[in-house]
């Protein structure tokens, strides 16, 4: 059992604080969501503790197993177990998907630890039939020129291959049809429930993510921080009143 | 600027009349007008001065690096201590000047179709017609003359490629030009001519041995190299050329190809070594649907300089030349690319292409790019630019956010910046092994 602990984190961009004080405790198995109106922190939040230079954390801390991750590089952080699935995945043309999950896999390997080719595709096109990927996915360049549902799904099936024991999933259902949605959420769900589910911190913007992939505590952002928690039915609620409700609620405190 | 007036007061370094004709002693039996063209080439290589910074074609070279002293031509005894060639076997060895090992067989199973795979010195007294018309037949245009005249005076060995009408030749033929020892000079020469409705593949690979394991990388040496390639009408030829110097190499490489009607050339010169390396490489597209390719790709680190002039020829109607040199440079190297697109006046429907981009993997390194045109036809298409980036942080950002180290990271991003040239290639098995070659050049 993992555990990872964001406490009382404040968030800047150059000088500007955009987080002040996000405080929440994931174990792994567990499916936490974030919800909130744009411009509360929530991907600067993700981007943050997956270790982007651009964000700097002025005060508190996250613990990884109660081990501080803020002294890691980004690269470090993901070994130790942390995997951001991104809003807007960067394209890497000339950089094929199998070259690129096995550099990344390669990474987890001790000094001198060499990949076992044959295990890793079998793993990997494994994974792709999981997820309803054609194989000849492999070969195309990472991101590149892929749909908005395309570039989700590549997301997944990073996480699926490197088994995070933390995953922060920024706004997993953007751009995505219902279709696509649905297959990503599948991707997400057969992670869930092993030994080796992950604790999950999902982002999102509407509940309708909140069907497919049921979060076990939901959370309203507003304001750079954690303003109300409950469980799945805070989500349905919000989406009835819209974030006006929580606006009125809690703009003056 | 006294140290030029020394080196123009002494433009001969080593390659003095005395060893100049030692040399030619040494060559025994070759024929008269061959000892004839070298003495021309000496006389010529002995009369021109080094490049000033007032030359045009030398600009933002580093001309002090250009110091011809301390090189020998003798030719060492080889050991025979041949490395593997990551293209596969070759068909022919060069060390030092001198072929060794054994790549006969081979040689006999292409003779057996009439492709014939030998030594210029053999080809000498077999097919001194055909070396007569195209051994260094076109002129050096891009600045280099001198050291073309030094090559031609002092090769005294390389390969001679021909491959007869309507023959195509399904594997790639390998050429290994090594060079062995401290202050050693090698002039390796491939010569290839693809003549009409056949296709071949040749890839020349140029490498630095040592008997003492690792020494090899840092050894002095000076490499003058050339290459002749000759497409016939409707021929197709692939040309690989891999130039892993050592890092204290003096090294130039001067490339002609011409191409005929209908042929289609494709070359991809690959720049690893060198402490200065210069490559000049001229297309001439002589006859209607005539394609020249022509791909560079350079990985630079430390301080190495690597110099690059190109000059595209459109000389008939209907011809396309695509040029794209990429550059990747680390730490305080230099790159120069220098383009040039000549059009005729009668080559209308010309369409030709230039493109040099470098990817600045260090603040401390330098790129320049001078791409040009004289077009003197008015229905043509030409297009030519240059641009310097940088990696772009959001990449290296996702890369390392999956466990990958910088370090890594950029290396994968490297790649990815060269797999729009390695591409081009169809030949997977090359281009792995190009893959494997510019890849020992992260581990060092």
């Amino acid at each position: 059992m993992s555990c990872l602990e964001i406490q009382n984190l404040h968030i800047s961009i150059g000088d500007k604080p955009i987080v002040k004080g996000f405080t929440l405790t994931i174990a792994s198995g567990e499916v936490h969501a974030v919800m909130g109106p744009n411009g509360t922190g929530k991907s600067t939040l993700a981007k943050a503790i997956a270790g982007h230079p651009d964000y700097t954390i002025t005060s508190g801390d996250v613990l990884l197993d109660g081990r501080s991750v803020l002294a890691m590089e980004a690269d470090e952080r993901a070994r130790a177990g942390l995997f951001l699935a991104f809003q807007y995945p960067s394209d890497i043309p000339g950089v094929s998907i199998a070259n690129f999950l096995r550099a990344a896999v390669q990474a987890r390997l001790g000094e001198g630890e060499d990949l076992d080719a044959t295990a890793y595709y079998k793993r990997l096109y494994a994974k792709m039939d999981l997820l309803k990927i054609d194989r000849k996915f492999t070969s195309r360049s990472v991101n590149d020129g892929f749909s908005g549902g395309e570039k989700k799904r590549c997301e997944i099936l990073q996480m699926a291959m490197l088994e995070p024991r933390f995953a922060l999933m920024d706004e997993t259902d953007s751009g995505l049809d219902i279709d696509a949605l649905r297959i990503v959420a599948d991707g997400v769900n057969a992670q869930r429930g092993g030994a080796n589910s992950p604790g999950i911190l999902l982002i999102t913007h509407y509940q309708r993510l909140l069907d497919h992939i049921v979060p076990d505590h939901v959370h309203v952002m507003w304001d750079s921080r954690i303003v109300k928690s409950g469980d799945k039915s805070l989500a349905l609620e919000l989406e009835a009143k819209g974030y006006d409700w929580v606006k009125k609620e809690f703009a003056a405190a | 600027m006294s140290d030029i007036a020394t080196i123009t007061a002494a433009p001969i370094g080593s390659f003095t009349a005395e060893v100049f004709a030692a040399h030619l002693a040494s060559l025994g039996d070759a024929p008269a007008w061959w000892l004839e063209r070298k003495r021309a080439a000496y006389a010529t290589f002995a009369s021109l001065p080094l490049p000033t910074r007032t030359n045009e074609g030398w600009r933002f070279s580093n001309l002090s690096g250009l110091q011809l002293a301390g090189f020998k031509v003798e030719r060492v005894d080889p050991n025979g201590q041949l490395l593997a060639s990551p293209f596969g076997p070759a068909q022919l060895n060069f060390i030092n000047n001198t072929t060794v090992g054994d790549g006969a067989g081979a040689r006999a199973e292409l003779a057996a179709r009439g492709v014939l795979v030998t030594t210029l010195s053999a080809a000498l007294q077999s097919h001194p017609d055909l070396i007569r018309e195209h051994f260094m037949a076109q002129p050096q245009k891009l600045g280099s003359e001198k050291f073309a005249a030094l090559h031609a005076a002092f090769v005294s060995d390389g390969a001679f490629i021909y491959v007869p009408r309507g023959v195509e030749v399904p594997a790639p033929i390998v050429i290994t030009h090594a060079a062995s020892g401290s202050g050693t000079a090698v002039f390796p020469h491939t010569l290839v001519i693809a003549e009409e409705n056949s296709k071949a593949t040749v890839v020349d690979h140029f490498v630095s041995v040592s008997d003492i394991p690792h020494s090899a990388l840092r050894t002095p040496q000076f490499a003058c190299g050339a290459n002749d390639l000759y497409a016939g009408h409707g021929a197709q030829l692939t040309y690989l050329a891999a130039q892993n110097w050592s890092r204290d190499t003096l090294s130039f490489q001067f490339n002609s190809t011409v191409v005929r009607r209908d042929a289609r050339v494709q070359s991809l010169n690959l720049h690893l070594g060198g402490r200065q390396a210069r490559h000049e490489s001229h297309s001439q597209l002589q006859a209607p649907g005539a394609f020249s390719e022509m791909l560079a790709l350079t990985v630079a680190d430390g301080e190495q300089e690597f110099d690059q002039r190109t000059l595209q020829i459109h000389q008939a109607p209907n011809t396309k030349s695509d040029l794209l040199y990429k550059n990747a440079l680390r730490d305080r190297t230099r790159t120069i690319f220098s383009g040039l697109i000549v059009v005729d006046s009668d080559a209308q429907k010309t369409d030709a292409y230039q493109s040099n981009r470098n990817l600045m993997l260090s603040d401390d390194a330098e790129a320049s790019s001078l791409p040009g045109l004289e077009i003197q036809a008015n229905d043509v298409r030409c297009t030519h630019g240059a641009t310097s980036s940088r990696l772009d942080p959001g990449q290296e950002f996702y890369l390392q956010s999956r466990g990958i180290p910088k370090a890594a990271a950029d290396e994968l991003l490297t790649f990815g910046f060269f797999e729009e040239v390695l591409s081009r290639l169809a030949s997977e098995p090359l281009h792995d092994a190009l893959h494997q070659l510019i890849k020992t050049k992260f581990k060092q």
